[in-house]
């Protein structure tokens, strides 16, 4: 889960990670209200998307003007921002941050990170920052410095030190650096953060390191942990479909083609939408039904499918386990009955009573077309959806 | 012969009063497993599925020969039912338990690395050596004892997989689930080493997916260690960069865990790939005929 820059902030201001003065706005007059209150003679309006690249694409404006302020707020405020991470409709701007603008005197690039093949947290810097940090890495990866933790020994205080001396922080400016990155840390342990970003992470006019950006994502799994958390999540900011499946315990992420796919496990589920690729069609959906398959969840998966109205054909795939074959063809049955389905339906089952299972399905005299086995299915729903 | 488990491994379960760990229990006796004991904290005393249970992994391992402890317990708890597995010294620990917290699994494998303990999991179905002993959750019926190794990070998948070599009359020796989280126990490379000690194994299936570099390690290990056929087949060519696919470790971010890099690092170590899932099967009948 995402949280906003805003959200980001404030959490660093309450753990002593030092921020820019700001505030939140919905609306141009109060942009403005929280401008006066700054003491700065320059202010910077951010849109608040779960989304990076904001300044490129006028996400991000500065102005001298205070005045300028509302106007700046009021064209954000109710557009969709397209950047480089959103999908071609962007996010909504429902938000836009008010921060007193700073003089700059260094930019750095600042991460830590759960990393799996380290199996440890790793703190990843840059003196290029500010920058798409997947160009530095891919153009000049010597510029990169990582420091990964060894998780029975905790924070390293001369590891800390070399990474300042790398990036050349000298005197107060390395105390500060080491202070930086252990409340850093503290804040991942203590929020379960798999991401803490700051780009840039700034020298300022004062001399003085301050987070200019701040993105910090909070792992799914422990949300269950995280009550407080859990409540800054921004439904706005994701895909409809995406969240209605969650909500129904279902895994479900919407893709551009026109094949519909249910499949029981997500590994199963990826390699459905491979099949439908090699057979020349293209996957409308990544959608996990989980191991029950039962008539509710089926039943829930064809509602979420069906509202995509690209959707030209469905293939549903089941690995009947535990779950017996047909079971799971009465769920279908049901589900395909009740959810008034008029698009073509391919169903490929195998595993526990199979024959069973189509049978059930032939005979319940509705259109469903069966498959004898994956290569099966794939040609027949791409034949189906007509492409 | 084959690897980690056979028909005397006595198994424990942490979680066997749960009705998770009471049905995968269950059929686990059923398929022939040798289930010893369980653990629930404060049901210590009573029996459950004609088992002992006691109140921790400790007290039965001091009461009991336990070789394997199979955990069903609730993904807020399964770090430390792990620890406790870890502590009373287990040899082979399976945790089935899906949605652990990643930072659970940071202290999990900093600890199990200073001990004699080895991990399969978390989130995985387990592993079976079968007509032999069957620890976790898949379907006992599709596999059929023979020579090929399955090793696989999902659940559904490694089904897929059995049931091909079972079709195609091969068999399997033990088909081991690793599991679809980002920090996990024993990885691709760790399995296959110890089926290329197995006598029994003549050829090893590797199922993968996008996310991480663990087959691109993998297929550089297969290069200089491996001298029995691979086949691997590896999900997620279709995924989009940026989208998690069901599991916690199938994403794609940046230019690492493509399956179109896993592809090429294998197809350059001279493992025998498959581009559908349809055809694992057909491939190992046709490398080991």
């Amino acid at each position: 889960m995402n949280l906003h820059e805003y959200q980001s902030k404030q959490i660093f201001l309450e753990s002593g990670i030092p921020v820019l003065d700001g505030g939140i706005a919905v609306s141009p007059d109060e942009a403005f209200e929280i401008a006066k209150n700054l003491s700065t003679n320059t202010w910077v309006v951010k849109a608040q998307v779960h989304a990076g690249g904001r300044g490129k694409v006028g996400g991000v404006k500065i102005t001298k003007n205070i005045d300028e302020v509302k106007d700046l707020a009021e064209n954000m405020l109710g557009t969709r921002l397209i950047t480089k991470q959103t999908d071609i409709n962007g996010l909504p701007i429902n938000h836009v941050y008010i921060e007193a603008g700073t003089e700059i005197i260094a930019e750095y690039y600042f991460s830590l990170v759960i990393d799996r093949a380290k199996e440890t947290w790793t703190f990843i810097v840059s003196s290029e920052g500010g920058m798409d940090i997947e160009a530095v890495a891919d153009d000049t990866p010597e510029k990169i410095i990582r420091y990964s933790i060894d998780p029975s020994k905790g924070l390293c205080n001369d590891s800390l030190r070399s990474l300042a001396e790398k990036l050349n922080f000298m005197n107060h400016l390395s105390d500060e650096f080491i202070d930086f990155a252990k409340k850093v840390f503290e804040l991942a342990k203590k929020t379960d953060a798999n991401l803490i970003e700051v780009n840039p992470l700034i020298i300022d006019g004062d001399n003085h390191l301050v987070a200019l950006d701040s993105k910090i994502a909070i792992e799914d799994n422990a949300l269950f942990r995280q009550p407080e958390l859990y409540e800054l999540r921004d439904p706005e900011q994701e895909n409809k479909l995406e969240e209605k499946a969650s909500n129904n315990d279902l895994s479900y992420v919407s893709l551009d083609g026109n094949i519909a796919c249910m499949v029981n496990g997500a590994g199963l589920a990826m390699a459905t939408m491979d099949l439908i690729k090699i057979h020349g069609g293209s996957p409308a959906n990544f959608l996990d039904v989980g191991g029950g398959a039962t008539t509710e969840r089926v039943t829930a998966a064809f509602e979420i499918i069906l509202e995509n109205p690209n959707v030209k054909a469905i293939l549903v795939n089941i690995f009947g386990g535990i779950v017996r074959c047909d079971v799971i063809a009465d769920g279908i049955i049901n589900a395909v009955k009740s959810s008034n389905i008029t698009i073509p339906i391919i169903v490929r089952l195998e595993g526990t009573n199979v024959e069973n299972g189509k049978l059930k399905l032939e005979e319940s005299g509705l259109k469903i077309i069966s498959a004898n086995d994956l290569t099966d299915a794939a040609v027949k729903v791409v034949a189906s959806a007509g492409v | 012969m084959s690897v980690l488990i056979n028909s005397s491994s006595k198994i424990l379960c942490q979680g066997i009063t749960g009705s998770q760990g009471t049905f995968h229990t269950q059929q686990c006796i059923e398929y022939g497993s040798s289930v010893v004991a369980g653990v629930t904290p404060g049901r210590g005393g009573q029996n459950h599925l004609d088992v002992p249970v006691f109140n921790s992994v400790k007290e039965a391992k001091e009461n009991l020969e336990i070789d394997v402890s199979m955990i069903f317990v609730p993904a807020k708890f399964a770090s430390e039912a792990i620890m406790a597995a870890i502590d009373a010294e287990i040899g082979l620990i399976v945790c089935i338990t899906e949605g652990i917290p990643v930072q659970d699994m940071i202290a999990v494998k900093a600890k199990i690395k200073d001990s004699n303990s080895k991990l399969i999991g978390p989130n995985c179905p387990g592993i079976i050596t079968p007509d032999e002993s069957k620890i976790g959750i898949m379907p006992g019926f599709i596999h059929k004892k023979g020579t090929v190794g399955i090793i696989s990070r999902s659940g559904t998948l490694t089904y897929e997989a059995v049931h091909q070599t079972t079709h195609y009359g091969m068999g399997q020796s033990t088909c081991i689930g690793i599991g679809g989280d980002p920090i996990k126990g024993l990885n691709f490379i760790d399995c296959l080493e110890l089926f290329e000690a197995d006598p029994d194994t003549k050829g090893i299936v590797m199922v993968g997916e996008i996310g991480g570099s663990d087959e691109e390690k993998a297929a550089i290990f297969i290069k200089d260690n491996i001298s029995k056929p691979v086949v691997a087949y590896i999900a997620g060519v279709s995924a989009p960069p940026g989208k998690r696919m069901g599991h916690a470790g199938a994403i794609v971010t940046g230019k690492e865990g493509t399956a179109s890099a896993k592809y090429e690092a294998l197809n350059e170590a001279g493992v025998h790939t498959v581009e559908s899932l349809a055809l694992i099967g057909e491939k190992m009948y046709s490398v080991l005929k």
